[in-house]
């Protein structure tokens, strides 16, 4: 099944504004870039729990999930 | 166009902690019940509450209902409605442990009961000291309620409709309310959702100012539907301003910082709050703060090359303490400010952060407007509940975690209302009229069909520095009726906001130009009517209504102890009382006296 970006982009709204300006300069640098399998491990990282996805952008926490990784240091670095 | 019906017993528009408190006391009462929300239910906005939820049970202090409402009629510098004050700080304890038998992992004293802390304007015996009020769990308050509440509502079978959002409400010639268009996000399709309850719980809108503490979700969407059917919203003029935004980004800074020794400091590094508010200085209310900060920079003494911010100093604290008593701050400072709190101060500016208007309600949730003479005769079919609504709890002014508790007791509130109207047979389903989609159908044909039109960022950018500048902490009266006319201007450029990818599907852009359209009513509103109440009362401070022995912090209740209620046609004011008499015998009505702390 292919991912609808679209979706995905939507998805990028978060409960926490702290997300919301995270995601905001996500979208501007990477989103268009991300290859299909990126997506796929982003649609799977966004159905995570703010607080958790918070955290691990943050680094207060580390992310035990391999696959969500490489996303997260896109999110980080910005 | 043929458009594709459902039909409900009720249809909730919002899955925050108000629609999903409504929604639980329909399904558990057997109503066929549907939720719309933009988002997952648990991605609300409600998730972001922090600070903890306000109930006189007295488990860490003394306590009791009447101090409460005495703290919150106060708080609200007496614009509050004192029958549903009452009845919020009547129900608080009720809904509280509801919601602890629900699963919610409050905090918890040695002996097991939930553990209450302090909170800002939150006192003991009538405003003698401070008392353990607000219950919370850990710094997860918001969260742990949403979640608490969505499985509750899993169990009572509860439909869903996630991703949807809705675009109108409709009404009929009588003015009932007979459900909303909806539109879902997966197709682009508009559907109508026929019901005999519509319940609306779409939280704020504080995307209208540039700098906000608010998600970007926070689009106002049900109040600009109410706006654009007709419905006056009241009071909008009141906003609350968080003292501790970081400067740029908006970001919440807890108030907690400053509880932990955080000091707040001016170019000079010279501790400003001093001569403001000698007694309780950083810790003064977030109103005073708020304002001697603009101050502060209004004098030119703000901080950083544009001299736009000041100072949230933590850099004497001990890194431990920050560590281990202000978890967050730290990652917070470093993200969106570049520094780390432990060797540089914080950029702070005060940033809106809370609706206290709405669509005007009565404690029982139901949307009332003024028809042949009074003020307040109920919408059938209509109820409101959250930050969304003015019930009116908050007055011109909230107390911190009194937002939270007001999601649980309206919309529990609203919930009963309309069980009690659908099962004494009030509620009928009254047949919908032939245009009921018209509206929403015109405004996406219009979009769809722009052309050399408005870029959908630009207008929402305009709106949002226009109302920093102009309906901003502190308010001014050649400011606020220049920004009567730019917001005016802004708002006609909304009309013909253009998007460049027309596809159905998922379309992202159409979403946000759709709720540019609520944020510019809510926009339109607080700025019409801040212009008008010439006065200064609670969160709406005009620097012409100053202090003086005959109006007490500039606040005229003469002339100005009443609610505002705007309406959209024609930009027009109309005012009504505010009720100052509580629901029961078992409380005098508070009397009128000077806000001090
Ligand atoms: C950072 C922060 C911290 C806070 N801390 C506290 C605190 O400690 N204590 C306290 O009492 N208050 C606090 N508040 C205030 C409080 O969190 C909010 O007032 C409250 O959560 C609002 O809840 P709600 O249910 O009204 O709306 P929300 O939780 O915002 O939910 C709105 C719902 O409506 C849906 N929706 C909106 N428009 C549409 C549409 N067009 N179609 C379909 N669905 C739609 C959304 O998807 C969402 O489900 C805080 C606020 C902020 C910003």
């Amino acid at each position: 099944m292919t991912i609808n970006r679209g979706r995905v982009r939507w998805q990028c709204r978060r409960a926490l504004l702290e997300l919301d300006l995270v995601f905001t300069r996500f979208l501007e640098r990477h989103f268009d870039r991300l290859t299909d399998d990126q997506l796929a491990d982003l649609d799977d990282l966004l159905r995570c729990d703010d607080y958790d996805i918070w955290a691990w952008v943050n680094g207060s926490k580390a992310c035990e999930n391999d696959r969500w990784k490489e996303m997260i240091g896109l999110l980080r670095q910005g | 166009m043929n458009v594709a019906k459902r039909t409900f017993d009720a249809v909730i528009v919002g899955a925050g902690g108000a629609g999903l408190r409504a929604a639980l006391q329909l399904s558990e009462a057997g109503l066929k019940t549907a939720v719309l929300t933009k988002v997952f239910p648990t991605r609300s906005h409600t998730v972001a509450a922090q600070g903890g939820v306000a109930a006189s049970l007295g488990n860490s202090t003394e306590d009791n209902w009447h101090w409460h409402m005495y703290d919150t009629v106060k708080g609200s510098d007496w614009l509050g409605d004192q029958d549903a004050i009452e009845f919020m700080c009547k129900k608080a304890n009720e809904v509280v442990i509801e919601l602890e038998h629900y699963g919610m992992p409050f905090d918890r004293t040695d002996n097991g009961k939930i553990y209450q802390r302090p909170f800002g304007g939150h006192s003991m015996n009538y405003g003698q000291a401070p008392v353990m009020r607000s219950c919370a769990a850990a710094d997860r308050t918001g969260h742990a309620m949403l979640h608490a509440l969505y499985q509750r509502n899993v169990r009572a079978n509860t439909q869903f409709f996630v991703e949807w959002m809705a675009l109108d409400l409709i009404r009929d010639a009588d003015g009932d309310v007979l459900g909303v268009t909806a539109m879902e996000m997966e197709t682009g399709e508009v559907s109508i959702f026929h019901a005999k309850a519509t319940i609306f719980a779409t939280g704020g809108a504080g995307r209208i100012y540039y700098s906000s503490t608010n998600a970007f979700i926070n689009t106002g969407d049900g109040v600009g539907m109410a706006a654009r059917a007709g419905i006056p919203l009241e009071d909008m003029e009141f906003w609350q301003f968080h003292p501790t935004g970081v400067a740029g980004a908006g970001v919440l800074i807890t108030e907690g910082v400053r509880g932990e020794g955080g000091i707040l400091r001016n170019a000079q590094g010279e501790r400003f709050m001093e001569r403001y508010a000698p007694n309780l200085k950083d810790l003064a209310s977030r109103d005073v703060v708020s304002r001697a900060m603009t101050t502060e920079i209004n004098e030119g003494r703000g901080c950083g090359p544009d001299k736009d911010h000041v100072l949230l100093d933590i850099t004497h604290l001990a890194p431990d303490t920050i560590m281990k008593r202000l978890p967050g701050i730290r990652e917070i400072a470093i993200q969106f400010a570049g520094v780390d709190p432990i060797k540089a101060p914080i950029p702070v500016v005060p940033t809106c952060h809370y609706q206290m208007g709405g669509i005007p309600t009565n404690y029982k949730g139901q949307v009332v407007v003024p028809k042949d003479g009074n003020p307040n005769s109920p919408v059938a079919g209509f109820y409101a509940a959250g930050e969304c609504a003015c019930a009116s709890v908050h007055g011109a002014n909230r107390l911190g975690t009194n937002s939270l508790l007001d999601l649980l007791v309206f919309g529990k509130s609203a919930g009963e209302t309309v069980v009690e109207d659908f099962q004494s047979g009030q509620l009928k389903l009254k047949p919908l009229p032939a245009d009921a989609a018209d509206v929403s159908l015109a405004r996406l044909a219009r979009l769809d069909g722009q052309t050399n039109g408005e870029s959908v960022f630009d207008v929402g950018l305009e709106m949002r520095r226009t109302m920093q500048k102009h309906a901003g902490v502190f308010r001014f009266d050649n400011l606020l009726k220049e920004g009567v006319q730019k917001i005016g201007e802004v708002a006609e450029r909304a009309k013909r906001t253009q998007i460049a990818d027309k596809s159905k599907v998922w379309n992202v852009a159409r979403m946000e130009a759709l709720e540019l359209d609520n944020l510019i009513e809510v926009a339109r509103a607080t700025m019409v009517s801040a212009e008008a109440r010439k006065e200064s009362r609670g969160a709406h401070v005009r620097d012409d209504a100053p202090d003086t022995a005959e109006n007490p912090n500039g606040r005229d209740d003469a002339n100005w102890l009443k609610h505002t209620l705007w309406y959209s046609e024609g930009n027009r004011l109309d005012y009504k009382p505010v009720n100052l008499k509580p629901l029961s015998d078992d409380v005098e009505p508070i009397a009128l006296a000077k806000r001090t702390y």
